[in-house]
């Protein structure tokens, strides 16, 4: 090739095409999307006094998301609803409507993932499944989910000695479980793992937005 | 054969030619990079061992997630990302910045100035990525998917770039000869895309992110071209530049060359979105990914077939030599890789094999069955050049070559195999989500015993290579170069 305005233009344009075409354009539809009533008026605008969705997330939710962030959970757990009748995400139960672009605009950081060696956790926090639960979960995966390949998070939990009475917060392991402490002793949270199931159960799919209501 | 083919094997003949005043003009060049690639080549090759470590790891963990499960810094998630930074932008990009410089170099005819800087850009690059690693490591991740590295780190791995970036375009600057090769628009146009790829993602998703999905666009945008436009474009400029070396017989066709870059250049750059198929995002975007991705068919299509008939009839020099075995081992896994990357794309296929180790399998089919073993290739050819010696040991060189074509086939069956079979049960509800988890364990396992190959491969590699740069004496006598089978004087390019 001798031609090296046209091959320097042409390095420049395909690349400029698509940076456009896909980066610029949805920044220009997407970035000016607003928090929104679950329905709209007759006019099109919001309905006075009702709740904006979605929801800002409390403090210590959003230091969960950050323990979240740092062990790599998005590796595993999608955050994403595909619409009814693509993939089973309805009839697994992962959220009773597909999510839209709109349910991530209160976000710092899009956790939307590519994987799902486990389930997907959009609406995880709708699920019923309490903090307990969740707890137990995090501290091995075994005592609630048997076979389960994701790994323990028991590093973010302290083994301590009981004194006098149990610990409000301490863990409550099954009868006979395997993985309970010695006696005389209780595992509790640290304040990571209070904060990364605090974001757990904030994850709610609970609410209709004009474009995606739940039927 | 056209005339303008003719122009182009001309170009490469003055490579192959026993002329002396040509192979003093190489020898020259050579010279002008040697330390800064050699420096690359053992840097590259360093973090592909260190890499192989967290692959292991990560690979374990996956079907034994107990196994170094009690600290957060052998986390799986940590683990998997360390791994994905010290291939991609350990081994990737300092196996790029060796042989993409040098074959820049010697394509322009022009020894490169100031060579030593580029030991600077080494140094800042790594110490940029082990940062960063470390970063990963001990809880700085940000879970951005191929942007895992802190921001206290990046802008260390973008000085440095940006040194590499303007040394490879002042050799094209300073060429000679009026004709541009092949693999000089590839390493060109790729030295000028990665930079915008990274600085754009980086701005929109750590430093000033974007709103709500806008940073998954972009973070896919980013991510699918970093093997579109970096890894892919490097390793086919290096399969464009050693099959006519090695052969003695040039690129089949100019106007293929052409139509394939140009093709890659207009469609790949689209394809990124189709990682988000079903995702919350408008659906327009996701059809002109899913438009693109097949569009691809063209240029791997074109480059298939250019590659093809540049080799055909030569099978045997091929097989002898150790840089061309891996070469045409990495060029065929290019056809198959995108050509299964393309049906991917299509909605029907995405529902099955989207968020499933299908996925998992295809990155590794590209990334390490393609590019690397192309840049294995590379470096078989390109270090004997510049060190003056040849490779003290065969038999190392075979078990590399086996070590990791066993490997990665053993890994690319087990994750596609399990990737649709899981896809498959995912999608019917009535199968419990633990049961599918627990059909796949079988197949992660014999994922695991294929890293323990592709490790044994590494290790050979790296052996041969140390042996060569410090233990030099035994073989420096050698005077034929090694080559994987008896030369029977058929089909003998030279």
């Amino acid at each position: 090739m001798r031609n090296l305005a046209l091959l320097f233009c042409g390095i420049f344009f395909t690349l400029a095409f698509s940076f456009s075409g896909l980066i610029l354009s949805s920044n220009n539809i997407l970035g000016s999307l607003q928090r929104t009533t679950e329905t709209l008026d007759e006019e099109g605008k919001l309905q006075e006094g009702e709740e904006l969705f979605p929801r800002v997330m409390p403090g210590l939710a959003k230091q969960g998301k950050q323990v979240y962030i740092e062990m790599g959970c998005m590796y595993c757990h999608s955050q994403q609803v595909r619409r009814a009748g693509f993939g089973g995400d309805a009839e697994r139960g992962w959220g009773p409507r597909a999510s839209v672009p709109r349910d991530y605009i209160t976000q710092d950081r899009v956790l939307l993932g590519t994987m799902r060696t486990g389930p997907d956790l959009m609406n995880v926090g709708g699920r019923p499944l309490n903090a307990d639960w969740h707890h137990l979960h995090l501290y091995n995966p075994q005592i609630t989910s048997e076979h389960s390949n994701m790994p323990p998070f028991a590093f973010l939990y302290e083994v301590q000695a009981i004194e006098q009475s149990p610990s409000a917060d301490a863990l409550q392991f099954p009868p006979g479980s395997p993985y309970a402490p010695a006696e005389g002793y209780e595992v509790v949270p640290t304040r990571k793992a209070e904060a990364l199931v605090a974001y757990l159960l904030s994850l709610k799919l609970d609410y209709s937005v004009p474009e995606a209501p739940i039927l | 054969m056209n005339s303008k083919s003719h122009t182009v094997s001309s170009a490469t003949d003055a490579y192959s030619t026993n002329d002396v005043s040509v192979r003093a003009e190489l020898s020259e060049i050579d010279a002008s990079i040697r330390t800064a690639s050699v420096f690359f080549t053992v840097s590259s090759v360093l973090w592909l061992l260190i890499g192989s470590v967290f692959a292991i790891i990560a690979a374990i963990k996956m079907h034994h997630p107990v196994f170094l499960g009690g600290d957060a810094w052998t986390t799986f998630g940590r683990m998997r990302s360390a791994h994905l930074n010290a291939m991609a932008l350990g081994w990737g990009n300092n196996v790029i910045f060796a042989v993409g410089l040098w074959i820049m170099a010697r394509l322009c005819r022009s020894p490169i100035r100031h060579g030593g800087l580029l030991l600077i850009a080494g140094l800042f690059w790594n110490f940029g990525l082990t940062l960063g690693l470390a970063g990963i490591i001990f809880g700085d991740m940000t879970s951005v998917e191929w942007l895992e590295i802190p921001h206290y780190a990046t802008p260390l791995l973008a000085f440095s770039y940006l040194l590499v970036g303007v040394w490879g375009i002042m050799a094209f600057h300073f060429r000679k000869g009026a004709h541009v090769y092949v693999s000089q628009w590839y390493i060109l146009a790729a030295l000028f895309w990665f930079p915008w790829l990274y600085a754009i993602a980086q701005i929109m998703i750590i430093w000033f992110p974007a709103r709500g999905v806008v940073q998954s666009v972009t973070n896919w945008w980013f991510a699918h071209n970093v093997l579109g436009l970096w890894l892919t474009p490097m390793a086919l400029a290096t399969a464009y530049y050693l099959i006519p070396k090695v052969l003695g017989r040039p690129i089949y066709s100019y106007y293929l060359s052409v139509l394939g870059f140009w093709s890659l250049a207009l469609f790949y750059n689209w394809a990124g979105v189709h990682h988000l198929i079903g995702g919350p995002i408008p659906v327009w975007l996701i059809s002109a990914g899913i438009v693109a991705s097949v569009m691809m068919v063209v240029p791997v299509v074109v480059v298939g077939i250019n590659h093809h008939m540049s080799v055909v009839g030569l099978h045997r020099a091929v097989w002898r030599s150790p840089a061309l075995r891996f070469v045409v081992f990495g060029s065929i896994s290019y056809t198959l890789a995108s050509l299964v990357g393309s049906s991917m794309a299509l909605r029907s296929v995405n529902e099955i094999t989207h968020f499933t180790h299908f996925t998992v399998g295809h990155a590794h089919h590209g990334v390490y069955a393609f590019f690397t073993m192309i840049m294995f290739g590379g470096i078989y050819y390109m270090l004997p050049r510049l060190l003056k010696r040849e490779w003290p040991s065969a038999t190392l060189i075979r078990v590399h070559f086996w070590g990791s074509a066993i490997g990665i086939t053993v890994m690319l069956v087990a994750l596609h195999v399990v990737g649709w079979l899981q896809g498959v049960q995912m999608k019917d509800a009535t199968i419990p989500f633990l049961d599918i988890v627990e059909m796949t364990l079988p197949w992660l396992k014999a994922r695991s015993v294929s890293g323990l190959f592709l490790t044994v491969a590494h290790i050979a590699f790296a052996v041969n290579i140390f042996w060569m740069l410090f233990a030099a004496g035994s073989f420096r006598a050698k005077t034929a170069p090694t080559l994987l089978s008896k030369n029977n004087g058929e089909a003998f390019a030279k």
